[in-house]
């Protein structure tokens, strides 16, 4: 479903994913680890479609197609899905008329009629109970004085409502409580289906609990380290990130008087 | 430019003044005395700075003394739908006063609506104690011109204690063959406890070249409330200024909401003096405008009582090589303890041809007040844009969602949920690239295809 090969991007001429590899197929749940700094935000960014960003070299494809030469909401129409670490605030635009707007454009793009006001409300209040979100959140301006976990549940609100294909999750469980964290899982796994596949960018093993991957890949210096199973998650919240530095073979004094 | 404007005055002495009582042939002579001295506003002062005037007057005008105030079936030339909008509608056709049925009506509750040529025969206690009083002559713009030219335009009276049910509307229709010059006067007096709307929609029918030079004046008795909506949709050959006095006593509520929506040229003066405790006053203006395009908003209030509070807010986006000006002054005086006093202006730029220049400024005296002011200038925010392509809305779509959240904080503050949601269409419709005309409005300002109506107003 997604194939990223050899993938290198910078920032202002700052390197920042230094030879990337990652293959989602249909059906799977992939993690990616990291420690601050290390890429993941830039990762999920490039996938959507950010142009400040600079791709240097690479490929990636989406569903057979080269991701890179399409806009970003032609992604999103095709059914990619980011969710920002940090959501954007746009005091103004009401969620009911950008979900509106939303829904209607990929509808358009597959030739099918805009959804009437009946229909759409009906779908809001299906994908309202999803993910436990109050009818006071809706009706407000996008993200605008919603709290941070008011904030990341309505990101998956917005994926619930989309139906993505693919989603990109960045770090969509920091700074939740147990019971947000709760619903945010409930959103990834109500999506997984044979042919959708995620890919949760997280800082703590503990979403793991509630998502349960078939891959976990360590991020590190803009390229993955280190690629396992469940299990590696729970040896690097033991072990922090060091022993994953020091088998990779990376030494950061040197780099840091480089 | 200024002799010509004698000159013209001059040749038409007799015309200007017939019919005229003793009160309003002197306020003339006093003001084309006050013309001569001061002439057209120097595009080397503060205020006109931006405002190419010359050019816009150097066109071969027409004035128009004789068509006097007429009867005519208006509704044959022009009927707004704004849906659900229940008004008082009055017309004024090329700067005169049109009725159906009489010149000057005096409703149940005792409110007096009609044409001031009439209502300074009717009622001239009331219009000599008021008319002339607030518009300061002296003031940069051309008010000096609009009263030695002073003929016609609208009058309401509305007494003590009374809440006038209905908005009053009145439509400025500019519609005419030649290049009409006009100086619509308007006299507003509202009483104790009382109350009013008025929108004030500026159309031109013709794309013919026009200006028009409007003052007002309005009267807010204590602990009145007076509501103000100017839609201002006007041909890129169109020319308008306005010049808005306004005077509040005691306890009284003033809002006044300017949305420019199209137009060659707008500038807009409103003045508000609070000369009471416990006043306030909102002063909303919306501009969207593209091509060469000009907005000029300047807005002056005068605290000169304590306790009292005044807000402004302004908001522009400004596309291609359009031209905006906001220049909002604050004076507050010795006395005018515990004033608040609120100043902001913000812009969206979407070109860098575009230009906004804006000029927030206070003037205070006294010690003890709340005073702010601020102005931004912007282009649309690029992470809400990202975010907004990242579900999927095209580029176009996303701006224009975004330009249309800026504008509505403006929109949103109109109070008459009919207009609002015209207003809001017309706002959206404009973001769109489409013109913004009213749909139910069969004049169609803007629609180069719709013809022309021909008024013969030597006929009527
Ligand atoms: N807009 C930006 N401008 C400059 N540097 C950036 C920008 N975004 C990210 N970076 C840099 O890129 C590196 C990776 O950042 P990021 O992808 O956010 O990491 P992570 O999400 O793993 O914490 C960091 O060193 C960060 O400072
Ligand atoms: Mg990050």
């Amino acid at each position: 479903m997604l194939k990223i090969k050899d993938l290198n991007v910078s920032i202002n001429g700052k390197k920042i994913l230094k030879g990337f590899n990652l293959e989602v197929n249909a059906g799977e749940v992939h993690a990616i680890m990291g420690p601050n700094g290390s890429g993941k935000s830039t990762l999920a960014s490039v996938i959507a479609g950010r142009d400040i960003f600079t791709v240097d070299s690479g490929e990636v494809t989406y569903m057979g197609k080269n991701l890179l030469d399409m806009p970003p909401d032609e992604r999103a129409k095709e059914g990619l899905f980011l969710g920002f670490q940090y959501p954007v605030e746009i005091p103004g635009v009401s969620m009911i008329n950008f979900m509106r707007t939303a829904i209607n454009e990929k509808r358009k793009h597959y030739g099918l009629e805009p959804l009437t006001g009946m229909e759409f409300m009906k779908l809001m209040e299906e994908k309202k109970k999803i993910v436990e979100i109050q009818s006071k959140l809706t009706n407000r301006s996008v993200n605008e004085g919603f709290s941070g976990g008011e904030k990341k549940k309505n990101e998956i609100f917005q994926m619930a409502f989309l139906e993505p294909k693919l989603a990109i999750l960045d770090e969509t469980d920091s700074g939740l409580d147990i019971d947000a964290l709760k619903v945010v899982a409930n959103g990834v796994n109500a999506l997984k289906k044979p042919d959708n596949a995620s890919v949760v960018i997280t800082h703590y093993q503990r979403l793991l609990d509630y998502i349960v991957p078939d891959f976990v890949h360590v991020l590190y210096d803009g390229r993955i380290v280190k690629s396992g199973s469940k299990e590696l998650a729970i040896e690097l919240e033991e072990k922090g990130y060091e022993w994953i530095k020091k088998e990779a073979g990376i030494n950061e004094k040197a780099e840091s008087t480089e | 430019m200024k002799e010509l404007f004698i000159e013209i005055y001059n040749k038409n002495k007799e015309l200007i003044n017939a019919n005229s009582n003793e009160y309003l042939r002197l306020l003339r002579s006093n003001a084309i005395n006050i013309f001569k001295e001061n002439g057209i506003p120097s595009n080397k002062t503060e205020n006109w700075r931006h405002a190419d005037i010359e050019k816009r007057l150097k066109h071969d005008y027409y004035f128009d003394f004789k068509s006097k105030s007429t009867s005519m079936n208006v509704e044959e030339i022009f009927k707004c739908d704004v849906y659900d909008l229940d008004t008082f509608s009055v017309t004024m056709l090329n700067g005169w006063f049109v009725y159906k049925n009489a010149p000057i009506t005096q409703l149940e509750d005792g409110t007096i609506i009609g044409g001031l040529s009439k209502a300074i025969e009717v009622y001239p206690d009331i219009v000599e104690k008021y008319l002339g009083s607030a518009a300061d002559m002296n003031k940069a713009g051309l008010v000096a011109l609009n009263t030695a030219f002073l003929q016609d335009g609208l009058f309401i009276y509305v007494p003590d204690n009374v809440e006038v049910s209905k908005p009053v509307q009145i439509i400025n229709i500019v519609n005419s063959e030649e290049k009409l010059f006009l100086q619509p006067r308007h006299l507003v007096v509202l009483g104790k406890n009382s109350k009013l709307t008025l929108v004030h929609c500026d159309h031109s029918l013709v794309h013919n070249i026009n200006f028009s030079n409007t003052v007002s004046e309005v009267f807010v008795g204590e602990n009145a409330m007076f509501e103000n909506y100017k839609v201002q949709n006007i041909g890129d050959n169109s020319s308008l200024l306005t010049n808005l006095f306004i005077q509040q006593k005691n306890g009284s509520k003033v809002s006044n909401n300017a949305l420019i929506l199209n137009g060659g040229f707008t500038k807009n003066y409103v003045d508000v003096s609070i000369n009471g405790k416990n006043c306030h006053a909102d002063l909303y203006g919306l501009y969207l405008v593209d091509d060469k395009q000009f907005a000029d908003n300047q807005v002056f209030v005068k605290h000169a009582e304590p306790e009292s509070t005044s807000n402004q807010l302004y908001k522009g986006i400004l596309d291609d090589m359009a031209k905006g000006v906001f220049s909002g002054k604050v004076l507050v005086n010795k006395d005018a303890q515990k004033t608040q006093a609120y100043q902001n202006n913000n812009n969206i730029l979407l070109t860098d041809d575009a230009k906004i220049y804006t000029q927030p400024h206070l003037e205070i005296y006294a010690d003890d007040v709340k005073c702010s002011h601020g102005a931004t200038v912007g282009q649309l925010d690029p992470d809400a844009l990202f975010y907004l392509h990242s579900r999927g809305l095209c580029e176009k779509t996303a701006r224009q969602l975004l330009m249309y959240a800026f504008a509505s904080e403006i929109v949103n503050e109109i109070s008459i949920p009919a207009l609002r949601e015209t207003i809001n269409i017309m706002v959206e419709k404009r973001l769109r690239g489409e013109l913004s005309i009213c749909d139910q409005c069969l004049l169609h300002c803007n629609d180069k295809e719709t013809a022309v109506f021909n008024i013969d107003l030597n006929k009527i």
